[in-house]
């Protein structure tokens, strides 16, 4: 049988559906820490479990935890998230792998070991060029939505500043949304700075594009899109942690208006 | 007629710029960042042309969510990456970070009328551009795919 040759036909039924579970948990564990979409999760963890030879499989997922059960032996297990990023670079690995096992170029063993690995190491690229990007968001979407050619440079620099405090508070404090608020705060003072010094011009398009690194505008769209594909745990979950993400920086920037101007 | 052509090259190439730089913040693979900034730039070029048109902004908003959808649709295919990986970055321009941020400023200094004004033009751009990422998955239906 097909699934018994894959495993390597010693375990014995339990083990094999024990590490089946825990490969497919794996695999969407890891692809809703990286940001990817409820339905794509669902789908890869099915697919891993239909291309193991499980005819059948159910998959319950939240932005929170995961449950799957496979159907001929009825065994299910739980899988707790904690950590919610986006990381692009996972969900695509995460695809590629479950392709390979589809093709069978890899088997259920391999696939463990390699989701186990790629969970661990998946090379970010490097802060310096991240902030280095941060600055390129900052001034070109400031420019394109209607800001000022003088605020060019002051925008680059604040939005690389404020993305830097983002990345360093998140990296050190294990605090949810403190890292958005220290961060939209820095930018603020450093806009408000700016324009008093007349190195800039607008201090709105200064913070409108500072804070563009930082804006969780996509999970809040994800969320609506969550939501309409029926996902209404995940969308709602989702919504709430952007607008959280939305209010702190509003906060931050809110302070800057409120105490300082 | 040249301060336009300049104009539409700006645009152009400072969203294909935000785009990649946004996939690099959000790690997308090395092999994808190209089209990535391809999807954004198309996206908000087609935004901005409807918004040159005084088309108001929720169409420009529907019909560039629509052209980012479709257009990352066709390089998932061609490359055989997950569409989200194109969409993330593509929508960067798109998001209603500006209003979002005026509304705030409202809130803070007291007008909330304004504020609620500006929250629900929040919700209505949001809203105009999943209905523009519903509108190309019927676009993509048409094939039989796999959803991978």
């Amino acid at each position: 049988m097909n699934k018994m040759s894959k495993v390597g036909g010693l375990m014995s039924e339990q083990q094999q559906s024990s590490e089946l579970l825990d490969t497919c948990l794996m695999a969407g564990r890891i692809m809703i820490e990286s940001g990817s979409e409820m339905y794509r999760v669902e789908d890869t963890m099915n697919r891993i479990a239909q291309n193991a030879g499980e005819k059948q499989s159910i998959t319950f997922t939240t932005p929170t935890g995961i449950f799957m059960e496979l159907g001929d032996s009825g065994a299910v297990q739980i899988r707790q998230i904690t950590s919610r990023t986006i990381n692009l670079e996972k969900v695509e690995h995460v695809n590629a792998l479950s392709r390979e096992f589809a093709a069978q170029t890899i088997n259920l063993g391999q696939l463990h070991q390699r989701l186990a690995s790629l969970d661990r190491d998946v090379p970010f690229f490097p802060v310096w060029l991240q902030i280095i990007a941060a600055a390129l968001i900052s001034c070109t979407l400031m420019i394109i939505y209607g800001g000022y050619w003088q605020d060019f440079i002051s925008t680059a620099v604040i939005g690389a500043t404020g993305y830097a405090v983002f990345y360093w508070v998140r990296d050190r404090l294990n605090i949810s949304y403190l890292n958005e608020f220290l961060a939209a705060f820095t930018i603020g003072l450093l806009a408000l700075i700016a324009v008093r010094l007349h190195l800039g011009r607008s201090i709105d398009m200064i913070i409108i594009g500072g804070v563009m690194p930082l804006v969780p505008g996509v999970p809040i769209t994800n969320a609506v899109r969550d939501i309409l594909a029926g996902h209404l745990l995940s969308g709602i979950a989702r919504g709430m942690d952007a607008i959280f993400s939305v209010s702190a920086i509003g906060v931050g920037i809110a302070l800057i208006f409120r105490f300082f101007d | 007629m040249i301060t336009l052509f300049g104009k539409i090259i700006l645009q152009l190439v400072f969203s294909y710029i935000a785009t990649v730089a946004f996939g690099i913040c959000t790690n997308v693979p090395h092999r994808a960042l190209n089209a990535c900034g391809l999807t954004g730039a198309a996206g908000w070029f087609v935004y901005w042309l409807l918004v040159q048109l005084d088309l108001g902004h929720m169409l420009p908003n529907l019909v560039g969510a629509f052209v980012i959808a479709s257009v990352s649709l066709f390089f998932a295919r061609m490359k055989k990456i997950p569409v989200i990986i194109f969409n993330i970055p593509s929508l960067v321009p798109l998001v209603p970070g500006g209003v979002a941020y005026r509304c705030v400023r409202a809130f803070v200094l007291g007008n909330y009328t304004q504020g609620i004004g500006f929250a629900i033009q929040v919700m209505m751009i949001s809203g105009a551009i999943a209905v523009g990422f519903m509108l190309a998955q019927f676009v993509g239906l048409r094939r039989p795919v796999k959803s991978d």
